[in-house]
């Protein structure tokens, strides 16, 4: 028998929003935070931007020599723990894990670099001695054991954009190994700060453009025309249940299943009996049928065939089921890449208190290939009650993931 | 450069490096490492920045000689008096 694994804490940057709170209203009040931002090379592009407080939780010597994938992470762990109100002071420190999913890292890093040289005739002696330490792949994560005194174990899962998904499920693994007693877990991206993942996607045909910012990113909307790339984070303090009753925390809900798997299929499309498979899987450890899920968070990231895909795979599991309610945030922030799957889970979440379900926005003319189940349309849905989240997340490569939360009941 | 002016360039480069600190009080003659907070990362960015602002290489071997405020200015003068 699994430990039962409970969120008990949320801290998160996102276009829209740099709390839980500030963000779920932003999500039911049809609030995007894509705006124009220029990158290197290649001036205006459309971006989800966020504007948290860095000098919050970190002196500016360290905002200096650390990553912004640093800076946004130990904002959402400072964040994460504080909303827990967890006694980390008297904290056994190394029983803490720090387990962040990632796209990519040192993306950024890198590209700085390489301009700064040619600055100076390409001569390496002006290339930074920071870099090492900047671009080694824990860095996100390690950073945040710096900020907060953590001894506990802590690295970073690349996961592409299934990384968010996968730093949680991580994190509720090693909590049920006993490894650690409380994970921050979640996951992160500041990938708008390189221009060679806009170029990568511009030369792929799959680049959004939109005269009006806010309205291009627009997952199922016949007029969808590829991806907005946002940064973000967001991370949950996770612990055992028990752990959690013995010191009154608050419970956000309750992990209930979830499964990783791969297509095995092609580097960048995806496979509709990949996620399909992948979601039956959580569906399974769950113990529950495809229709106890009361919302289907979807990871379409607005491409014209990846949308579609995942619509075949939905409709494979789920049928024509009524009863699940379909939503997708990317169309508010944008793709946050390695945060997009924690992103997404958190906006949803409030829904166990709340019922109401937020909408995907941008949807003037549905694409009927994507009229599936019970897609929320660009304005929210008062319910009776939501027991059941699952919270897709897939990536390049073919990396699948889903996990279920369910509403805890005392 | 004059001395004063290498001493101003010195402090400048040692603001950016570590933005926190007050250098108003700064000892001429006590080590930097304490009285702003540097470790070995932070002077390694002191060399990085004289050699981008004014093409002065520190060789490994006299990185001590940019150990205090005066020793520097001192060490610093004779190679930024025609800047």
């Amino acid at each position: 028998m699994y430990d039962r694994i409970v969120i008990t804490g949320i801290g998160l940057t996102a276009p829209n929003g740099n709390n839980l709170e500030e963000y779920r209203k932003s999500l039911i009040e049809g609030r995007s935070g894509v705006q124009n931002f220029n990158v290197r090379y290649m001036g205006d592009v459309l971006a989800g931007v966020c504007d948290f407080q860095a000098t919050k939780h970190q002196s500016r010597k360290e905002i200096r020599r650390g990553t912004r994938a640093g800076s946004i992470s130990i904002y959402c762990a400072n964040e994460a723990l504080n909303d827990s109100a967890l006694a980390f002071e008297t904290t056994d420190k190394s029983m803490v894990g720090v387990y962040l999913g990632i796209t990519e890292h040192g993306n950024v890093e890198t590209e700085n670099e390489v301009y700064n040289i040619s600055q100076y005739g390409y001569d390496v002696k002006y290339w930074t001695h920071h870099h090492n330490p900047r671009t080694v792949a824990n860095n996100p994560a390690g950073e945040v054991t710096l900020n907060l005194g953590i001894t506990g174990p802590h690295y970073t899962l690349g996961g592409a954009c299934a990384a968010g998904n996968i730093g949680l499920i991580h994190g509720a693994q090693m909590l049920r190994m006993r490894e650690v007693d409380v994970a921050l877990a979640g996951g992160v991206s500041e990938s708008i700060h390189t221009f060679g993942i806009f170029a990568s996607f511009k030369s792929q045909g799959a680049l959004a453009t939109h005269d009006d910012p806010t309205k291009a990113s627009r997952p199922f909307d016949k007029a969808r025309n590829g991806i907005v790339v946002s940064e973000g984070g967001c991370i949950y303090v996770l612990e055992r249940l028990d752990d959690a009753l013995k010191r009154g925390a608050k419970i956000y809900g309750e992990l209930a299943g979830y499964a990783i798997g791969s297509d095995a299929y092609d580097f960048v499309l995806p496979s509709p009996e990949g996620q399909a498979r992948c979601m039956r899987l959580a569906l399974k450890k769950a113990k529950i049928a495809p229709s106890d899920i009361d919302i289907l968070s979807t990871h379409a990231t607005a491409t014209p065939m990846g949308d579609v895909q995942e619509c075949k795979a939905l409709k494979e599991v789920f049928g024509d089921s009524k009863g699940v309610y379909v939503n997708n945030t990317k169309s508010f922030i944008g793709h946050a890449m390695g945060a997009a799957g924690a992103l997404e889970l958190a906006g949803n979440i409030p829904s166990f208190k709340d019922s109401m379900v937020h909408p995907t926005i941008n949807v003037d003319n549905l694409d009927e290939e994507c009229n599936i189940m019970n897609l929320v349309l660009n304005k929210p849905l008062q319910v009776d009650n939501i027991q059941y989240i699952l919270n897709n997340s897939f990536g390049m490569l073919g990396i699948n993931s889903a996990v279920i939360i369910k509403k805890y009941d005392e | 450069m004059t001395k004063e002016d290498v001493r101003k360039s010195v402090l400048d480069i040692i603001a950016s490096i570590a933005p926190d600190e007050d250098l108003s009080g700064i000892d001429g003659d006590a080590p930097l490492k304490e009285q702003a907070g540097l470790d070995s990362m932070d002077f390694l960015d002191i060399v990085m920045e004289l050699r981008k602002r004014y093409s002065i290489d520190v060789p490994e071997g006299e990185y001590m000689e940019l150990v205090s405020l005066n020793s520097s200015v001192n060490y610093l003068a004779p190679k930024m008096e025609n800047i």
